[in-house]
């Protein structure tokens, strides 16, 4: 089926997330959108597939005016969305997620249904197991079921918003495998990413959007610094490495600490961080990263092992005796769990700062909050709620409500949704703290940013836990591998004989 | 010019609410059968007619600020105590368990009514933290764990009023043994208001407001109630904050009780609460959190809850006319704001 | 002897339930769709009031059924206004309506104090009321109770077992997932919302016009069910059968108390009686301990085999809500 945007234009508040969007995707292609985030590809995909509606603009289907007002009509034409978090129903079975708004009797016929989805599942060559729960299902799990149900549907145009985020290389190769099928069969597949090479690989053609606006569309053989060009506006190159800052002393030390979730396992974690090192956590969200930086933070628990932060024994202590051993936690929900709505940046500082007495006194909180604002760059006011801040300056707000005297800085995700420029200032920002003793300790899905800023990288799969590897001695090809599963035993290997040989 | 604007239209919107809620309860008057403008009429007259009335008002005034202060406390750390209720129950008990301990002591009365009405409100604080236990290590939410304690205070003063402290020969809902008069706060003359009562209300209000506008504390409560995870990230100690939030409201409700009991009853009678604490909840939602507020609507609902007494006598109509009015005043308030609201979005 | 005066107090407990499981039932309809409607309480006085002053008027019982379910689906309806399009908080609008509809019942119901009320009769079914033991207890009921054991069972069939209830159950837990397969949020709130609120205001007639007929300005015993309704919805952790069960339990605690207070001199009998009232609240506790952080530290204390099965004791008692309860759902 052809698709055609015309004219598509949708605005979110202040911001303009599609302006003007025309262009069409021919029948059986595998169509790329390629945009850096906050492009307007997820905005469009959801007009597409009724989820939202445009302010102006109309979609053609083979020619044809189509009227989508809801999801149910894009699926009445045949298009179904896989979204970047798949929209699926946790507490429930992957077969009652499967059938859930099919049309139908009052009574479903579960077998039926049962039967149906075994058939579609191994034609794909697909592990999803019906009758397991989706929220103790992989990412990639819930991709797969999700694509089973679109295509119990009846969907021709399948719509996949960001859908290598987040699930192993072994379960991309066989999504792209996926993909090419639906292809040959007739189907139109519109694959949505901010990754050239997955782009490249993939699809017959490709569109750019940036800034909410088409920037270009392009057929192989694809030219990467052209797409560059187009998706970014500029040619970037990244920063130099600024230089290691790390002294010889030890901010923390972990002795084979184990974790315990009802998904994972992580054992004999052994690792000393220095201070002004930068230690960057890589690894499929999931993997377990998560987990180890909040037990470094106190969050969550460990099963065994030692925590040792300054020399002082903190394992099993709660979340504020870390806090008063100089370790801090930024966690990547800034709303959700770092800043406070209806509170201004000002009560924010009140807040972190230092409490004399009883009252507050409000005209020095506000010149000191001033003072910060100004050597942060944030965008806003003293009395600024925070919620009315944009998501950089936020960021930048967590940032400066860190403590003076710090030892260990624990960041989840510190650049996420951000722009180039705010990404380096912040860095920038805290490799100020690292000259002055700080150790950070980070997770990012970027594998650029992870080689960029760390001095060591640990690198994270189902719980196993790699040793700490030389940022300047790895590249993204051997992190993206081991990400994926594969090299852990040359890996722990090298290790056995590193230790053997120091032992020597 | 724009900020003028906008608080005209704020204005007018609220002022529209309470026309509604006037015509919606004078359509409920015709319905019971009565001209709506006689209710009223009556209503004025039993709260502010002769000076009786007018110290009535201000004796209903007294707790209903009190709890109303104390609420403004959990609502700032994000909390539904519903438990208010039983909380002002509890102090009246404490007060008086305390009353009946030394009245027949050598100590000098004004000594033992201090020591009564601090025992009312540790009895409201200890009541309060109890409904946040529930909460914190429980996983009872505050609504049902407050509920619940509301109905065992209930039943204990029954028991006490039955039981143990029962007047001699047959126990009766009219309550315990009253106190002896040395044992009553002064009143003016020939009225059942005391100065006593008014001012510490007034003081409570006060500490309530600068605590919540002023100080760390407050902020920091107010951070638990907006964000309760980021509120713990940034080093502020929960669980520990909700616990002293509960402690502080039932502080005020408990001195609630004691009051009714010093000033008022002069015994210990089954629903000494009196509603208070119900209604306490409804005058914080109206006035939106707002301390300074506290004072004038206080006033007002206790104003139409002493109007209505006389109504059954008047008008054949129930003194329940006066919750009619009330909660449809906070309905209507609530609802006008969302349609303000939802207006402004479009 | 002795046995049938157990069994004609059970048969007892099974009728006075009917009305909770009706008001639970429908409660759980609501909340299952994600909005909470807490002015229960004062729905079932005024639609008791309600029911009753049209029962009278008309000498019609079902009239006075009817009244009570439209009373009830439209204070229902201002509860759905006020939290899916106004989106209020749900807890502050369905406080005030649950005492201001307390405070209407009382006001418009004055007139009819102390009037001879209508009642509906038990009608035994022909032959299966006959059966030893379970005759006595199911089938000599009124309409109503027959009514529902029905409820309980349709409700369970609609909830788990047919198209439109798995997508309820989509819709509370994650709207926009229900929303992306088609379903109109908003209005399958509004519906099951206002269905709710009818079937409270079923649950209020049965007071007056059945269990303890008549208005005496009050219902002895009313007052504070409502309350009852909301934690056996969370008791029964939104599922009809489990609801059912708390329903039962509540009301053969109130027999109980009943019952026990010859034997029970010592205690004032209105204690007996208010004691079901924190005791099922009290219940709560045990619905979601294993959550707490503390009993985690000391089940990890313990030997593995206890551990395994305080934790397999925990999971069953478990109760968690719809993960959207309470949250307004807005598409851009």
């Amino acid at each position: 089926m052809e698709v055609e945007f015309r004219n598509i234009n949708k605005t979110f508040g202040t911001v303009r997330a599609n302006i003007g969007i025309h262009f069409a995707i021919p029948s059986g292609a595998i169509q790329g959108i390629l945009g850096e985030n906050g492009a307007g590809k997820s905005t469009l995909m959801k007009i597409l597939s009724g989820y939202i509606l445009p302010d102006s603009g109309e979609i053609y289907l083979d020619g044809k005016l189509a009227k989508i007002e809801n999801p149910a009509d894009a699926i009445r034409y045949g298009i179904g969305m896989l979204h970047q978090d798949p929209l699926d129903f946790p507490p429930m079975k992957a077969l009652d997620n499967f059938m859930i708004g099919k049309p139908g009797s009052l009574f479903p016929a579960r077998r039926e249904a049962e039967r149906a989805f075994l058939e579609l599942r191994d034609q794909f060559g697909f592990t999803v197991d019906p009758n397991s729960y989706v929220d103790s299902m992989t990412v990639g799990e819930r991709q797969q079921l999700e694509i089973l149900r679109l295509l119990w549907l009846g969907v021709r145009v399948f719509i996949l918003d960001e859908p290598t985020t987040g699930i192993s290389a072994q379960q991309k190769e066989k999504l792209f495998l996926t993909l090419r099928r639906l292809a040959d069969n007739g189907n139109t597949v519109i694959f949505v990413s901010h990754k050239l090479e997955d782009v490249e690989a993939l699809c017959d053609r490709v569109v750019v959007l940036r800034r909410g606006e088409l920037a270009g569309q392009m057929v192989p053989p694809y030219d990467t610094e052209r797409l560059i060009e187009m998706m970014f506006g500029k040619v970037i190159k990244l920063d130099e490495r600024l230089p290691c800052s790390a002294s010889d002393q030890v901010v923390l030390r972990l002795q084979n600490v184990a974790i315990d979730d009802y998904r994972l396992q992580i054992r004999n974690v052994n690792l000393e961080v220095r201070c002004g090192e930068v230690i960057g956590l890589a690894g499929m969200e999931g993997s377990g990263q998560e987990l180890l930086l909040r037990a470094c933070a106190g969050l969550v628990r460990t099963v065994g092992g030692k925590i040792i932060v300054n020399g002082k024994d903190l394992t099993g202590k709660d979340a504020h005796t870390f806090m008063r051993h100089g370790v801090t936690f930024m966690p990547a929900a800034r709303l959700e769990e770092g800043l406070i709505p209806g509170l201004s940046i000002n009560e924010h500082f009140i807040l972190t700062g230092e409490q004399k007495g009883i009252f507050i006194k409000r005209d020095q909180a506000k010149s000191y909050s001033q003072n910060k604002i100004s050597e942060y760059s944030i965008r806003g006011f003293p009395e600024s709620r925070v919620e009315a801040l944009s998501g950089g300056n936020q960021q930048r707000t967590l940032l400066a409500l860190l403590k003076e005297e710090l030892s260990l800085i624990l960041l989840e995700h510190p650049t996420r949704g951000l722009d180039i420029e705010s990404t380096i200032y912040i860095w920038s920002k805290l490799k100020e703290r690292c000259a002055k003793g700080a150790a950070i300790l980070f997770i990012s899905p970027d594998l650029e940013e992870i080689l960029q800023y760390s001095d060591r990288v640990i690198v994270f799969f189902s719980g196993k836990v790699s040793p700490p590897l030389d940022a300047t001695m790895t590249n993204v090809d051997q992190l993206g591998q081991l990400i994926g599963g594969k090299g852990w035993e040359e890996i722990f290997e090298k290790e056995r004989v590193g230790v053997s040989n120091a032992a020597r | 010019m724009q900020h003028d604007e906008k608080r005209w239209q704020n204005l007018g919107f609220q002022l529209g609410a309470v026309v509604l809620a006037l015509l919606l309860t004078s359509l409920v008057i015709l319905a019971a059968g009565a001209p709506p403008l006689d209710a009223f009429k009556q209503l004025l007259k039993g709260a502010f007619g002769a000076k009786m009335n007018v110290a009535d008002t201000i004796v209903a005034w007294v707790p209903l600020l009190l709890a109303t202060s104390g609420l403004l406390v959990t609502f700032a750390a994000g909390l539904w105590n519903i438990g208010v209720e039983g909380q002002i129950i509890l102090g009246s008990i404490f007060t008086t368990g305390v009353l009946r301990l030394l009245q027949d002591s050598n100590l000098p009365p004004a000594f033992i009514i201090v020591l009564a009405v601090l025992g009312g409100m540790l009895g409201g604080g200890l009541w309060a933290v109890l409904a946040g236990l529930l909460k914190t290590f429980g996983g009872v939410n505050e609504i049902f764990g407050g509920l619940g304690l509301n109905f065992i205070a209930t039943s204990m003063t029954i028991w006490l009023i039955f039981g143990p402290w029962k007047r001699p020969g047959v126990g009766s809902m009219s309550g315990t043994e009253p106190f002896p008069e040395s044992l009553w706060l002064p009143t003016l003359p020939g009225l059942r208001l005391s100065i006593w009562t008014v001012v510490l209300g007034i003081i409570a209000l006060v500490v309530i407001y600068f605590l919540l506008q002023g100080t760390y504390f407050g902020l920091k409560l107010k951070a638990v109630g907006n964000n309760q995870r980021a509120a713990f990230l940034l080093g502020i100690p929960t669980w520990q904050y909700m616990l002293l939030a509960f402690f502080l409201c039932g502080l005020f409700a408990g001195l609630a009780g004691a009051m009714q009991v010093v000033a008022v009853y002069h015994r210990l009678i089954p629903s000494i609460s009196s509603g208070y604490g119900y209604l306490g909840l409804m005058v914080a939602m109206l006035i939106n959190y707002q301390a300074v507020w506290v004072a004038p609507i206080a006033f007002f609902f206790a104003a139409l809850n002493i109007g209505s007494i006389q109504l059954p006598i008047a008008l054949k109509l129930d003194s329940s006319l006066a919750g009619v009015i009330q909660g449809s005043l906070v309905l209507a308030v609530l609802m006008v704001e969302g349609i303000r609201h939802r207006l402004v979005r479009k | 002897m002795e046995n049938d005066v157990i069994l004609i107090g059970l048969a007892g407990v099974l009728a006075s339930a009917a009305p909770v499981i009706f008001a639970t039932i429908g409660e759980t309809f609501a909340e299952r769709s994600g909005v909470v409607n807490l002015s229960v309480n004062g729905t079932m006085l005024l639609t008791a009031m309600a029911g009753f002053v049209a029962a009278v008027l008309t000498k019609n019982v079902v009239i006075g059924f009817l009244v009570g379910m439209v009373v009830g689906a439209l204070v229902a309806l201002l509860v759905a206004f006020s939290s899916i399009t106004l989106k209020l908080s749900q807890v502050a609008v369905g406080y005030v309506l649950t005492m201001t509809c307390r405070d209407l019942a009382y006001f418009l119901g004055n007139p009819y104090v102390g009037m001879e009320g209508v009642r509906i009769n038990v009608v035994p079914i022909p032959v299966l009321s006959d059966i030893p033991i379970l005759g006595t207890l199911l089938f000599k009921q009124d309409i109503m109770t027959y009514l529902s054991f029905i409820l309980i069972v349709v409700a369970y069939i609609w909830i788990f077992k047919t198209r439109p209830g798995m997508m309820l159950q989509g819709v509370g837990e994650r709207p926009a997932a229900a929303h992306n397969r088609g379903a109109n949020v908003n209005r399958l709130r509004y519906i099951y919302t206002v269905l709710g609120g009818a079937l409270v205001g079923i649950s209020g007639p049965m007071y007056s016009l059945s269990v303890k007929a008549g208005w005496q300005g009050t219902i002895s015993g009313l007052d504070g069910i409502g309350w009852i309704v909301l934690a056996i919805t969370i008791f029964g952790a939104w599922n009809p059968l489990r609801a059912a069960f708390g329903a039962y339990l509540f009301a053969l605690l109130q027999w109980l108390g009943l019952v026990l207070q010859p034997v029970l001199t010592g205690i004032p009998s209105q204690v007996l009686q208010a004691a079901p009232f924190p005791l099922m609240i009290l219940t709560l506790l045990f619905v979601n301990i294993g959550d707490a952080e503390w009993v985690d530290r000391v089940l990890a204390q313990l030997p593995e085999a206890t551990r395994r099965t305080i934790v397999r004791v925990f999971r069953a008692l478990r109760s968690q809500p719809p993960a959207a309860l309470g949250t307004p759902f807005e598409r851009q």
